[in-house]
């Protein structure tokens, strides 16, 4: 089993990057739903 | 919701599937061993993120030519992805390189291609970043975004036009070139993962900057009311 342990980390790095760049998104998404609420309200409040 | 989650999951399955197929249904490389397995997942990538700024190019093309919003936030969601999916080519690299080259990194042509094109799709994403206007920002990213595309074109062509101590490609190579069937058949289905991954996370990606098109709009509203 040589090299198991690069091929775990090869593995393990890959799934990283993916996972981190969709949480990365959805919590972008999830501000600006936030902000895009705020101005709704903001606007609602000024009429 | 229900659905975007449906199809993570499915995505999940699929890569789950790749996983399991690279390790336990490829053989054994009899020159490399078990290191060779990192090919079903770089070579994927690598595959991918090519695909991902060929979408990018076409979208900063259509944008040019048309002007509407929907083609600037294709490029950049395209732009973003390939991006990802190169960061994972450029660290999986060097991690196969190192025992079986006895070195991380080479300044080679298919090494220093993929890594200038990383840079230049890093630019992309800041450059946006830099411009407020709407209007400005799309334009000139696309434009950016056409340049930057120059690069791929190299990535592809630098093993086959040039010495290079990166392995021969296992498609569309010198005859005598490729893999056993089923390694070929493994690689296909890691791909098909990843393509399925990829289209998740550019609709995803996608999605956000629409969003991010409707505040500016709204700002601008109530700025002008």
């Amino acid at each position: 089993m040589k090299n198991l342990d690069s091929v775990f980390a090869a593995y393990m790095a890959a799934w990283a990057i993916f996972f981190v760049y969709y949480i990365t998104v959805a919590r972008r998404a999830s501000a600006l739903r936030g902000d895009i609420e705020r101005l709704k309200n903001s606007a609602s409040r000024g009429k | 919701m229900v659905k975007n989650l449906l199809a993570a999951a499915a995505v999940f399955l699929l890569l789950g599937a790749a996983a399991y197929a690279s390790f336990f249904i490829a053989p054994t490389d009899v020159k490399q061993g078990l290191i060779y397995r990192i090919l079903f997942l770089h070579v994927p990538s690598a595959w991918t993120g090519l695909t991902a700024f060929f979408i990018s190019f076409v979208a900063n093309l259509l944008y040019v030519w048309r002007r509407q919003p929907r083609w600037d936030w294709l490029g950049i969601s395209a732009a973003e992805v390939g991006l990802a999916f190169t960061t994972v080519v450029l660290v999986t690299g060097p991690i196969w390189a190192h025992p079986v080259w006895g070195i991380w990194w080479t300044w080679s042509p298919r090494l220093t291609s993929t890594f200038v094109l990383w840079l230049l799709y890093v630019s992309y994403v800041l450059l946006r970043t830099l411009l407020e206007e709407p209007d400005r920002r799309a334009l000139l990213s696309a434009l950016f975004g056409i340049f930057a595309f120059i690069d791929v074109p190299l990535v592809f062509g630098s093993i086959r036009w040039w010495r290079d101590q990166h392995p021969q490609p296992v498609v569309m190579g010198e005859p005598g070139s490729g893999l056993d069937p089923i390694m070929y058949k493994v690689l296909f289905f890691s791909w098909f993962a990843m393509m399925a991954l990829m289209t998740l996370l550019i609709r995803q990606r996608y999605r956000l900057e629409a969003m991010r098109s409707d505040l500016e709009t709204m700002q601008h509203e109530l700025e002008a009311a």
